[in-house]
């Protein structure tokens, strides 16, 4: 066990940053909620899925909608009202909530809920990175139901989806009841058990993030190499050194999608690498070659602060690292692969995993 | 004619300037006053032309405000309502604000009901009761100055009128500052840009009198408009009322002076003066507009400001001959003094500037036995740095025109790497005062349209008329409205087509 407050929070968002793979919007918002969170009603625990027992009843909580209009509706306590729900509704009281995206944002969400009811984290989440919709978590892959699903806005307005055929219908009827919502709004689903936790959840991906923040931080502080200090707390494979020189970014039907050019400098000087992203870096090629696709992590940061830089981020002239980690294996599966695959996002290849291609 | 004057934190610049021509240039130092400095530079102009000319209006920028943020002093005690509830009320005003300066600016918060969604739902309807109640708070407090914040202000005012008007009737001595007219959408930089206003509305109303009243005093009746941060103009009675918009105007006013004084519409514009260099781009004649959140005094604000980079490198950087580096530290106004070419002990970059020959100033004598590599390592290092902040500016791998201005161009020799070629101005050692002479009058509109309610061409028709009308409202001669600025941003994660357009018009200042 141990417990997040205000520095871990700090980290966390650095960390999440890097796990987001370009998507997971701009922590900021969620940095500040989670601090005010902690303020008031003191710091959170995280507990392992070791520390869970059998009784424990764990519900997942997550926000959804436009970034755009959350720097100017700026969430309150949501996903408060959304576990709450749950709770009346099927009549329990929930032990535990765990994140649904530890990449980006999401991953603070939980710390708003826990804070009140005065409940752990635990220490996992639905997707071991970002992904842009709500069907694309291990928990619905291997068999955790989408439904009921609590979603509440702003002003503790609930509306609950009881039933629907796929994960897939509930992101579209999640997604309409946003709007509706003002366009931002949380939900919430469950509960799971432990045995639910263990055989669908990405695990330890808490502690990652905030193992993952703090090298950064310490890294910036002491002047050490931050790139180096990354793959020490999480393998997976330096890909790329250069500078952004080309930058295409469009929205198409409320999706971010673009590919940016990269130059390489010192040991890649001659080279390029191009990533292609919608909302997330989705594949990244190099000289022509793919090197790494998803669901592999292809993360951007900052060559000299090691800085997640999200795709929204993106700038000429940006002088910057491309880190490959590879997907939890939940999603290198043939189900998670149906989901998440590159043929998922609109490619007619097929997966191969990061680590058993050879570069440069 | 027109005259345009620069308060910069070491020289006062004033220029004459009739339609493309200087006709005369004054360099004075600034006063910690402000106004002597500018009764000096008024003076020397009025001596080269009296009463031979007719002064249609005198123009200047002053950063001098930004000062008081920073130094945390002379600041007025602000309240805040923010119209919002039931909504965000998680993260209060002032949240993420330095300790020293919410003491330094703190009156009370209030969240009250009111605000609108994104689509210009209300969130609830105002509550007068509540506003009555609050008002006559403030008034018992005697806190004089005031922030209305709505939510989605920017695309839905109505409320943050509503209320202004309200509080008026109530307390008319209170200053009020209404958010949507300073920020953009992002509530909490908005808010944040907002209090930095009304804090300093009580100081730029002093500091804008004293400067009337100093014109007067010189027979010139023209009137008095300040720069903005954006490269356009504002009546001194507005500008009273809206301080925060003066803060950036020095680095806007040299990049428009430049585009001025080349004829050029799109360049970069390296202003390196005795202690920094600012780089800036400018778009059509305007300085691009920082797209992030902008810190001012250690705050997080999203009003216009220009997309600036700034380094410790000026003429008066010192140079460490050993360890081959330049600056932090730079003897500012003391070069003349401290400087080896001037008789001082101190190295500075202009001493290797004449080392190298590219400048004849002082006594070359004194910098004659300085190690030729070493001279020659400085300056390339002088020009990686600049040519550093010229491509992270740039949006594209292609060279762009470099124009160099401030008294500190003489630090570059050659062409500069990226520079598709590299311009120097005959004026320019005062391109900011030119930059404020040549001042237009400016109106901008950003807004969020729902592509189901109204198509594309039509939201993009009703911004920029929206802006137009702001520009003749501003004083502008509607005859020469020119369009410079339009930008569509499609809103993700939205179904439907939800769209952000921003609309900035131009135009000359209508003279009565």
């Amino acid at each position: 066990m141990w417990t997040i407050e205000n520095d871990s929070i700090e980290s966390i968002s650095i960390g999440a940053g890097i796990l987001g793979s370009g998507g997971g919007g701009n922590p900021y918002m969620g940095m500040l909620r989670a601090k005010e969170m902690i303020r008031k009603y003191g710091p959170v625990n995280v507990l392992s899925v070791n520390e869970l027992s059998i009784s424990d009843k764990i519900v997942c909580v997550g926000s959804i909608g436009a970034p755009t209009v959350g720097i100017e509706k700026i969430q309150g306590i949501e996903s408060y009202y959304a576990l709450r729900a749950i709770e009346k509704l099927l009549n329990f009281s929930a032990t535990a909530v765990v994140s649904n995206e530890i990449g980006g944002s999401n991953s603070l969400e939980p710390i708003i809920p826990a804070s009140i009811s005065k409940i752990p984290i635990v220490d996992a989440d639905g997707m071991g990175r970002a992904f842009p919709e709500l069907q694309m978590k291990t928990f619905f892959v291997y068999g955790v139901p989408p439904v009921p699903m609590s979603i509440a806005d702003d002003k503790g307005n609930v509306m609950i989806i009881s039933q629907a055929n796929d994960p897939k219908t509930v992101e579209d009827m999640a997604r309409s009841i946003t709007v509706q919502m003002g366009s931002v709004a949380c939900y919430a689903f469950g509960p799971m058990d432990i045995n639910q936790i263990l055989n669908t959840a990405v695990l330890n991906t808490l502690t990652l993030s905030k193992n993952l923040g703090d090298i950064v931080r310490s890294s910036i502080k002491t002047n050490n190499n931050p790139i180096e200090s990354i793959l020490k707390v999480h393998s997976g494979k330096n890909l790329f050194e250069g500078k952004i020189v080309d930058l295409e970014r469009k929205t198409i039907q409320g999706f971010t999608r673009g590919k940016v050019l990269i130059e390489g400098l010192s040991e890649y000087s001659g080279d390029r690498m191009e990533i292609e992203f919608q909302n997330e870096n989705l594949i990244a090629k190099m000289n022509n070659t793919v090197v790494c696709l998803v669901p592999d992590l292809i993360c951007i940061v900052d060559s000299e602060k090691g800085e997640p830089i999200t795709t929204e981020l993106l700038r000429y002239g940006f002088r910057v690292t491309v880190l490959g980690f590879p997907a939890p294996k939940h999603w290198t599966s043939e189900q998670g692969l149906k989901v998440v695959g590159p043929k998922a996002f609109g490619y007619d290849f097929d997966y191969s995993p990061l680590l058993f291609k050879e570069l440069k | 004619m027109r005259i345009g004057i620069d308060v910069g934190g070491t020289n006062t610049d004033a220029v004459l300037i009739n339609n493309r021509e200087v006709l005369y240039k004054a360099k004075n130092l600034t006063t910690p006053d402000i106004t002597s400095g500018i009764i000096n530079s008024i003076d020397e102009i009025v001596e080269f032309a009296p009463k031979r000319f007719n002064v249609e209006s005198v123009v200047i920028g002053t950063t001098h405000l930004i000062n008081s943020l920073l130094e945390r002093k002379n600041l007025s005690t602000s309240s805040i309502i923010r119209l919002c509830l039931p909504s965000t009320t998680l993260l209060p005003p002032m949240v993420d604000w330095p300790m020293d300066m919410k003491e330094a600016i703190l009156g009370d918060s209030y969240l009250l009901h009111g605000g609108n969604e994104f689509d210009g739902r209300e969130i609830s309807k105002i509550n007068k009761d509540e506003i009555v109640r609050v008002t006559e708070d403030i008034k018992m407090k005697k806190i004089s100055s005031l922030v209305i914040n709505s939510v989605f202000s920017p695309i839905a005012s109505g409320h943050e009128r509503f209320v202004a008007n309200i509080v008026a009737e109530i307390a008319p001595e209170i200053k009020i500052t209404l958010a949507h007219e300073i920020g953009k959408i992002g509530l909490l930089e908005r808010e944040n840009a907002a209090i930095l206003n009304a804090s300093l509305v009580a100081k730029a109303t002093e500091m804008i009198a004293a400067i009337k009243k100093a014109i007067s005093i010189k027979g010139l009746d023209a009137p008095l408009f300040i720069s903005q941060n954006d490269g356009t103009l504002m009546d001194s009675e507005y500008a009273a009322r809206y301080p925060v918009f003066t803060i950036s105007a020095g680095p806007t006013n040299s990049m428009r002076g430049a585009a001025f004084l080349s004829g050029l519409k799109d360049a970069i514009v390296v202003d390196i003066g005795g202690t920094s260099t600012d780089v800036g781009i400018l778009v059509n004649g305007f300085p691009r507009e920082a797209s992030i959140s902008v810190n001012i005094a250690g705050i997080r604000t999203n009003f216009r400001m220009p997309d600036v980079l700034s380094i410790a490198l000026g003429g008066g950087s010192l140079v460490d001959e050993k360890l081959l580096t330049i600056g932090p530290e730079s003897i500012g106004h003391n070069l003349t003094k401290e400087s080896l070419v001037f008789g001082g002990n101190k190295l500075t970059t202009t001493d290797i500037a004449v080392a190298a020959g590219l400048k004849n100033i002082g006594n070359f004598k004194k910098v004659n036995n300085l190690n030729g590599i070493m001279v020659n390592k400085i300056q390339n290092l002088i020009k990686k740095k600049v040519e550093n902040l010229i491509d992270r500016l740039k949006t594209t791998v292609d060279s762009v025109p470099v124009i160099l201005v401030g008294g500190g161009e003489i630090l570059i020799a050659g062409n500069l790497f990226g520079a598709s070629e590299v311009i120097r101005l005959q004026h320019a050692d005062v391109a900011n005062a030119v930059g404020a002479a040549i001042s237009q009058v400016g109106g901008q509109v950003e807004k969020i349209y729902s592509l189901e309610n109204i198509n594309r061409e039509n939201a993009i028709i009703q911004a920029v008329q929206e802006a137009e009308n702001k520009v003749i409202l501003s004083g502008g001669n509607p005859e020469t409205i020119e369009l410079v600025e339009k930008e569509e941003i499609p809103l993700s994660y939205l179904p439907g087509n939800v769209i952000k357009i921003r609309a900035k018009v131009v135009a000359d200042l209508q003279i009565a």
